[in-house]
């Protein structure tokens, strides 16, 4: 089965979940009066549920045929693909915008940030580090200006243990 | 009308407006030029810088800049480096890039300028005649016409995916719109599908959603496929002139290219990309025996094709945007996502409400055009220094403004989590060929499509409206046609070419 076939089942499994959700659990806490009414908050769910449901299975069970050889199918031509794909350092990226994510506000903004960048580039290769420094920390200094200054949305750039 | 324009002019004339286009241009070529960076990836990472303006009017300009911008530094990025940064200039490249090959790189990037702002001058012009014409059309529209034509919209961009597509742009749509769902609606004062987490109460966030579904996952790409994000020598750009023969020979290739780009451009889900691609197919197939031959290996009509298509194609996709509130590309959704922010509704009532923004845009549609032409043309060789940028440099900083994007809209540093996770949900989407504008669109206009379908049901208190009013029931017919026509069609031809091969 290819990879979009699987995804299908997998985009089939959250329709049946918000199905359920919209069919079985939701109407529980509705108040009496609301009842009444012709529309209830579930009514556009449970519709969206069930085409959900039709589409993921036309998907999953391959009813639409495409007309591009097998071949030329990119999902097909993921598999070949990957192993040429650099995912280690995709993932490590991720995993950095997460440890990014997770820093700023204890960290503070300059700090979180020039470290980004920074590790950002070695990730990727770069190994010139007074170069990846300055720029880092040139870039941090004008985002942090225009945002905090220019814009005035408020962005803690030291770390919470320094105050401010 | 005139007394619009007039509006629309001292409102775009204003010194600030003015900066905006100028500096939204240059941003967007800037950005565009880069590899890999489409409009919708730069249009969602200058949004919080949009939305903090605070002037609708200004916002929208600086957008629209932005996306005219984009499309140029993509054509740029296409000609010199034969690394298309946007669907919408593969096109270009057929040709631009065999002449910048030939040493005539800078008289592909002037015609590619010249077609640029021819498309997109006269698409201003078209759009200015039938966007007035459709929104007092629009203003007869209720809640149900309004439910109908949502669904139209939405059908109509599934239908356009292509074939074998189609199932799967619906089901994209479908997922934007029970991801619209989560959170507090405005009808019912109850929370949905929160699963009891606070930080869903609210919904999802629209920005967090763009730079998910098209910043990262372009970045995250440039990441595992290096080759993509060539970086090559762009070379001494020179001889920006074009001669008089040259002139006249693409002069009806823009005006024909103009019209028919425009109209592509209207019509919702087929955007910049279809246009470019049957602009240059059309002008192929007219032109005569001994131009023929020249397409694909620099052809100057080959070239000046897609470049006006694409740019009347982006004009085109300003009006269902401006009149009926309904984006039919990916880019305007996101247009679309930064008006609600602004607490405009764009719509029909537009024109009425708010003249100023809605002519505003449109003069702004025509500076842009020039600031392109008269300003940008010359700094070209300048800008593309960008092209040398180190990727090891150019990705975090890509990162970073996603980033950026989600935390300032926001303030919340849970959505940088969801960011994330959404965005490598959108990868894995990319690879299995899932389109994903249609979950954007979907997203951008479920809470609309849901408060339109309430409020028909309550006044006809169930769904008699469907059969009860005419217009509704026609659209809806359309709107299944849409889904229907192109798999049954794909059927037919397939069981005729088994045919085929069965007598043979």
């Amino acid at each position: 089965m290819a990879l979009d076939r699987w995804i299908g089942l997998i985009l089939l499994g959250i329709f049946a979940a918000y199905g359920y959700a919209a069919w079985f659990t939701m109407d529980g806490s509705l108040a009496p009066f609301m009842r009444r009414n012709p529309i209830w908050p579930s009514t556009f769910p449970k519709v969206l549920s069930v085409m959900g449901i039709l589409v993921g299975l036309i998907i999953v069970l391959g009813l639409e045929k495409s007309n591009k050889p097998r071949e030329e199918n990119p999902s097909v031509i993921v598999y070949r693909q990957l192993r040429e794909f650099k995912l280690g350092q995709a993932g490590l990226l991720l995993g950095l915008m997460v440890a990014y994510a997770l820093m700023l506000r204890p960290a503070g903004f300059i700090i979180a940030t020039v470290g980004f960048l920074v590790m950002g580039s070695v990730i990727l290769g770069e190994r010139r580090w007074v170069t990846m420094i300055v720029v880092a920390g040139i870039a941090t200094g004008v985002v942090w200006y225009l945002v905090q200054v220019v814009l005035g949305i408020f962005l803690r750039p030291l770390p919470a243990f320094m105050g401010v | 009308m005139l007394e619009g324009i007039l509006i629309g002019l001292q409102t775009a004339f204003s010194i600030q407006n003015l900066l905006m286009v100028i500096g939204g241009c240059l941003i967007g070529t800037f950005i565009g030029m880069l590899p890999g960076l489409g409009p919708m990836s730069i249009i969602a990472i200058m949004i919080p810088v949009a939305i903090s303006l605070g002037d609708p009017s200004a916002a929208l300009i600086l957008l629209a800049g932005v996306y005219y911008g984009a499309i140029f530094g993509g054509s740029t990025s296409s000609i010199l480096l034969n690394a298309p940064g946007v669907a919408g200039t593969v096109a270009t490249s057929f040709d631009g890039y065999p002449m910048a090959r030939d040493g005539k790189a800078g008289k592909a990037l002037t015609i590619a300028a010249i077609a640029s702002f021819c498309g997109g001058s006269i698409g201003a012009i078209l759009l200015m005649i039938f966007a007035p014409m459709l929104s007092s059309v629009a203003l007869l529209f209720h809640s149900a016409e309004y439910f109908a034509l949502m669904v139209v919209g939405l059908s109509a961009i599934a239908a356009f995916a292509g074939t074998g597509q189609v199932a799967k742009a619906i089901m994209m749509t479908l997922l934007g719109l029970i991801m619209a769902t989560v959170g507090e609606g405005a009808l019912f004062n109850m929370p949905r599908f929160t699963m009891g987490l606070m930080d869903l109460q609210s919904g999802f966030a629209f920005i967090t959603l763009a730079m998910a579904m098209f910043a990262l996952p372009e970045a995250l790409y440039l990441v595992m496929d290096p080759s993509r994000s060539k970086t090559g020598q762009s070379g001494d750009i020179k001889d920006l002139r074009i001669t008089r023969d040259e002139a006249k020979s693409i002069a009806p290739v823009v005006g024909r290219q103009s019209l028919q780009g425009f109209f592509i451009g209207v019509l919702p889900g087929a955007g910049a990309t279809i246009a470019s691609f049957l602009g240059y197919a059309v002008e192929r197939n007219i032109a005569p025996e001994k131009e023929k031959e020249q397409f694909g290996k620099g052809s100057i009509k080959g070239l000046a094709a897609p470049e006006t298509a694409n740019n009347a194609a982006c004009t085109g996709s300003f009006v269902p945007l401006l009149t009926l509130g309904i984006p039919g590309s990916g880019t305007t959704a996101i247009l679309l996502g930064a008006l609600i922010a602004l607490n405009v509704t764009p719509g029909p009532r537009l024109m009425v409400d708010d003249p100023q923004i809605f002519w505003a845009v449109i003069i702004s549609m025509y500076i842009g055009n020039l600031v392109l032409l008269i300003l940008n043309l010359p700094l070209i060789p300048y800008i593309a220094k960008i092209l040398a940028v180190p990727r090891n440099f150019l990705i975090p900083f890509i990162l970073f403004f996603t980033l950026m994007g989600a935390y300032i809209g926001q303030n919340n540093a849970t959505e940088l989590l969801l960011l994330v996770g959404f965005g490598i949900c959108a990868t894995i989407l990319r690879f299995a060929d899932y389109p994903l504008a249609p979950l954007l669109i979907g997203f951008i206009l479920g809470g609309m499509l849901e408060d339109n379908f309430s409020r028909s049901m309550q006044l006809y208190d169930g769904i008699s409206f469907i059969w009860e009013r005419p217009m509704t029931l026609g659209l809806l017919v359309i709107a299944a046609l849409l889904v229907i026509l192109p798999s049954y069609r794909a059927r037919r031809a397939r069981a005729r070419a088994a045919g085929i091969a069965d007598g043979d």
